[in-house]
């Protein structure tokens, strides 16, 4: 085991424990107004502090980790389910007519970055969390294609795919018993690293309106919301700066330490 | 060279051309009618027809998406429904903005990136390199525009050093602009350079493995001198076309960060747009965005292949 991976798990855990509880128990309601208490620093009663409604930024964190882990899990189900599928299809007709269309099809997309994807689901849907997830997910497909296509194409020239071609299994069978197991260890870390951009683009997209909608809570809206108020209550901004800062980075450091974990020969190119 | 610039032209070209219907056809299915928007509720039916025939909302979806590519082929993107001014000339205007900042927090990004990443590679595993990597890890994982709000509240509000926001404008001089535009244009850049920092010092770590380098080290180079000679020139490659795809990133990243800052550039303009169902200034800024993006990466795969001669028979 080695540090990267223990302290990424713990800082990860600690948000997703913090998900989970929300849905039993969090020390006030999220929603709940009461104006006479608005914009407390931290103290022993409201441990991050209240806001300008008054509403107790612990609960709020809590239950916004929820909307920002859905959005960016969805959203990397959505990349996965559709471009490791398209990559391994791409990396069996390798040179033929379908691996160039789907390698063009995969540039194309790229060249909408996630949040011009956003914009234009919003004109026409409007805002809301499901559109920033299919934003965010669309956006993930194409990386997930190309890393599939990337590691399989190597893989296609092993003996081992040979032996399999000699015993009579086609391209499609091949793919998903041959090449498919030995791909997953490279999905699962990109998978991390993907969800965490998927936090920071949720985070984005709410923080612009785009993304979930009141009273869903989101962190992004909350920054929103500090914006106008920060310098008289610099803790409503920095609270839910943290709580994304922190998850990102433990999401990144586990990305990292899985990446050695899984595959020992990284340790030494290790960027 | 020739051959490979023509067979990138002309993917580029198709790439245009689908983006320009993807991007036409999604707008075409929006809900609401720009002339009955205009207009409200209580519109007469004739002053309605008249509207739309004077927008061109008559003529066949095909009619209209020729007459759009080929407007914008020569500059004209059409009439703004709400502002009834040339969308170009909106563009235009905000344009100047935007862009300075993009190009701003490139610079930025790579002052910072450049020698952050040869400081790290070249004392690798030591605490200078450590270092580095942490503040890189950190800088990936801070949304840039919480950073802005931080910015704003330490040099704008406490040190009163910059204003908290707004544009004053290049009619002040070039000083005064480029004043106002630093903070975001820092913000910007963080996420960037600790990306780029990163590929930098991985770029010249798998350089400095090469047979070349041991070469230059048998002459009597030391591990510095090899570095800065030899391997910085060929680790650069790699890093020239994270800059390229980092462009599109810096214009999206852009929109948002304009908002922080009430900076009047595309992305204001894109997000007035759609409360008002100004569709058709929503469908030109993204098309442009979506172009920028195609044509740096063009550029950038021309000057890679100009640079390397592999890759001109590979692909």
């Amino acid at each position: 085991m080695n540090r990267n991976l223990i302290l990424g798990s713990l800082l990860t855990a600690v948000f997703l424990i913090a998900a989970l509880v929300s849905f039993a128990w969090t020390p006030f309601d999220h929603a709940a107004l009461n104006i006479p208490d608005k914009l407390q620093t931290p103290s022993a009663s409201h441990l991050l502090g209240t806001d300008h409604f008054g509403r107790d930024l612990l609960s709020m964190i809590m239950v916004g980790a929820r909307t920002s882990i859905a959005v960016a899990l969805v959203a990397v189900g959505i990349g996965m389910g559709l471009g490791v599928p398209l990559g391994l299809w791409a990396a069996a007709r390798q040179g033929t007519l379908v691996d160039e269309l789907i390698m063009r099809g995969n540039d194309l997309v790229f060249a909408f970055p996630s949040l011009v994807i956003a914009i234009l689901i919003t004109a026409i849907f409007g805002a809301g969390a499901i559109n920033a997830i299919i934003a965010i997910g669309i956006f993930n497909i194409p990386v997930f294609a190309r890393i599939t296509r990337g590691a399989a194409l190597s893989l296609w020239q092993g003996e081992f795919i040979m032996a399999a071609r000699v015993a009579g299994k086609n391209a499609a069978r091949i793919s998903v018993e041959h090449i498919l197991p030995n791909v997953t260890n490279l999905l699962i870390v990109q998978g991390t690293i993907q969800f965490s951009l998927g936090i920071l683009a949720e985070a984005g997209l709410s923080y612009v309106g785009l993304g979930a909608q009141p009273p869903t809570p989101s962190w992004g809206r909350m920054l929103a919301d500090a914006q106008t108020l920060v310098s008289i209550a610099p803790h409503m901004a920095l609270v839910p700066g943290f709580a994304i800062i922190l998850t990102v980075l433990g999401l990144n450091l586990m990305g990292d330490g899985l990446r050695d974990y899984l595959d020992p020969r990284l340790r030494v190119a290790r960027t | 060279m020739l051959r490979y610039t023509f067979k990138r032209l002309i993917s580029l070209i198709i790439s245009l051309a689908i983006a320009s219907v993807v991007i036409f056809m999604v707008i075409e299915v929006a809900p609401g009618d720009p002339a009955s928007f205009m207009l409200g509720m209580n519109a007469q039916p004739e002053t309605l027809a008249a509207l739309r025939s004077e927008l061109g909302l008559d003529a066949s979806k095909v009619e209209r998406y020729i007459s759009w590519v080929s407007g914008m082929a020569v500059g004209d993107f059409g009439t703004s429904y709400t502002y009834r001014t040339p969308v170009s000339q909106m563009i235009g205007e905000r344009l100047w903005v935007s862009l300075p900042l993009s190009l701003y927090a490139l610079t930025l990004s790579t002052l910072v990136a450049f020698p952050a990443g040869i400081y790290a590679a070249s004392r690798r595993g030591q605490a200078g390199d450590i270092g580095v990597m942490g503040a890189t890890q950190l800088g990936v994982a801070v949304p840039n525009f919480w950073f802005a709000m931080m910015l704003v509240l330490i040099f704008a509000i406490n040190l009163r050093w910059f204003s908290a926001g707004g544009f004053v404008g290049w009619d002040k001089g070039v000083f005064a602009g480029l004043h106002g535009l630093t903070l975001p244009a820092i913000a910007l850049a963080l996420p960037q350079a600790a990306i780029l920092a990163r590929v930098m010092r991985s770029s010249l770590l798998d350089v400095m493995g090469e047979d070349f380098i041991r070469t230059a080290r048998a002459k009597g180079l030391t591990a510095r001198q090899a570095l800065w000679r030899h391997g910085l020139r060929n680790a650069l490659i790699p890093v020239l076309t994270i800059i390229g795809l980092q462009f599109s990133f810096l214009l999206a990243g852009s929109i948002i960060i304009e908002q922080v800052f009430y900076l009047p550039g595309l992305g204001r303009l894109v997000f007035q747009s759609i409360s008002a169902r100004d569709l058709i200034v929503v469908e030109s800024v993204v098309m442009l965005l979506v172009f920028s993006v195609i044509v740096v990466n063009f550029i950038v795969d021309l000057a890679y292949a100009a640079v390397d001669p592999r890759l001109r028979s590979r692909s």
